[in-house]
């Protein structure tokens, strides 16, 4: 995970006119960009795209960045911002500012009931270890509507907390616990639809409507 | 507390962020309904799953691009300091 600490150091160094410094940065968080990136625009190229316009961002940028948030959180919401404009584009949206994008609030939104219940077959832990789950696992995410996935990627995958999350994508605290709690349901029903042990399926709790 | 109003407040038990008296609430329904046991640990382990899975490998060609353009944009940016 992320070390402050070091990347504190680092983002020092780096201000006084270290390339190195950058350049460590840079390796420690590539493929975590990259990543993200992927997972919001859903192709190779694109991602490759977003992944330097960010980089390149970080290095105009750098001697402004105040440190209040930590780099990776900087990182990742310049990241968000690059990836988002991409898909705009891809649309043929004026690109406008995050905020004028904000949906209303999503109170009424429905949460989904747990329909394919069952204990997992294997921890995550074995799980992470075969080879072919992060197909899986972004095939998953690639079903949720965007505005699930991408609060899942900040908040969960990344570990940004709620109030950054919001932050970084121009929307309320409300709407961020929300849609983390959409994209949670709905993880969980596909993946347990693969992992869980159907023997020990359990009949879902009934519930009204 | 029945099993849909715990729905509506998994994020906070799974955060860890609930309110203690609600808390009680939770653990007390989940002593007694397996089902709802079961999501909770489902969620866990689905977050677990995402946030400790691998990421994916930077291309290589692209990799090597990206930092030859980085380092060619520093020096443009900040090589060129004035001589006194």
């Amino acid at each position: 995970m992320t070390d402050t600490a070091v990347d504190r150091a680092l983002v020092g160094r780096a201000k006084a006119g270290e390339l190195a410094a950058f350049e460590e940065l840079v390796n420690c968080y590539e493929a975590r960009v990259y990543t993200l990136a992927r997972r919001i625009v859903g192709q190779e190229q694109d991602a490759e795209d977003v992944t330097q316009q960010t980089f390149l961002s970080v290095l105009e940028h750098l001697d402004g960045f105040r440190e209040e948030a930590s780099f990776h959180t900087w990182l990742m919401r310049i990241a968000t911002h690059a990836a988002l404009k991409v898909i705009r584009k891809r649309r043929g949206l004026p690109t406008v500012s995050l905020e004028e994008m904000t949906e209303p609030q999503d109170g009424q939104e429905i949460v989904p009931h747990p329909e394919f219940i069952a204990d997992w077959r294997q921890s995550p832990e074995e799980l992470a270890q075969r080879r072919e789950i992060q197909g899986l696992l972004d095939k998953s995410l690639a079903q949720l509507d965007e505005k699930h996935r991408l609060v899942f990627l900040l908040r969960d995958v990344e570990g940004m907390t709620v109030h950054e999350t919001a932050a970084a994508l121009g929307l309320s605290e409300a709407n961020v616990k929300v849609r983390l709690l959409r994209a949670r349901l709905q993880l969980r029903e596909l993946l347990t639809r693969e992992f869980g042990d159907p023997a020990r399926r359990l009949v879902p709790p009934a519930h009204s409507h | 507390m029945k099993c849909e109003e715990l729905l509506l407040m998994l994020n906070e038990y799974v955060d860890g962020t609930v309110d203690p008296a609600i808390c009680d609430e939770f653990q007390k329904h989940l002593a007694g309904c397996n089902p709802c046991q079961v999501v909770v640990d489902n969620i866990r382990k689905t977050i677990t799953l995402y946030k400790d899975g691998t990421p994916y490998d930077v291309p290589v060609e692209f990799r090597e691009h990206l930092h030859s353009l980085l380092r060619q944009r520093w020096k443009e940016s900040r090589g060129s300091s004035p001589q006194s």
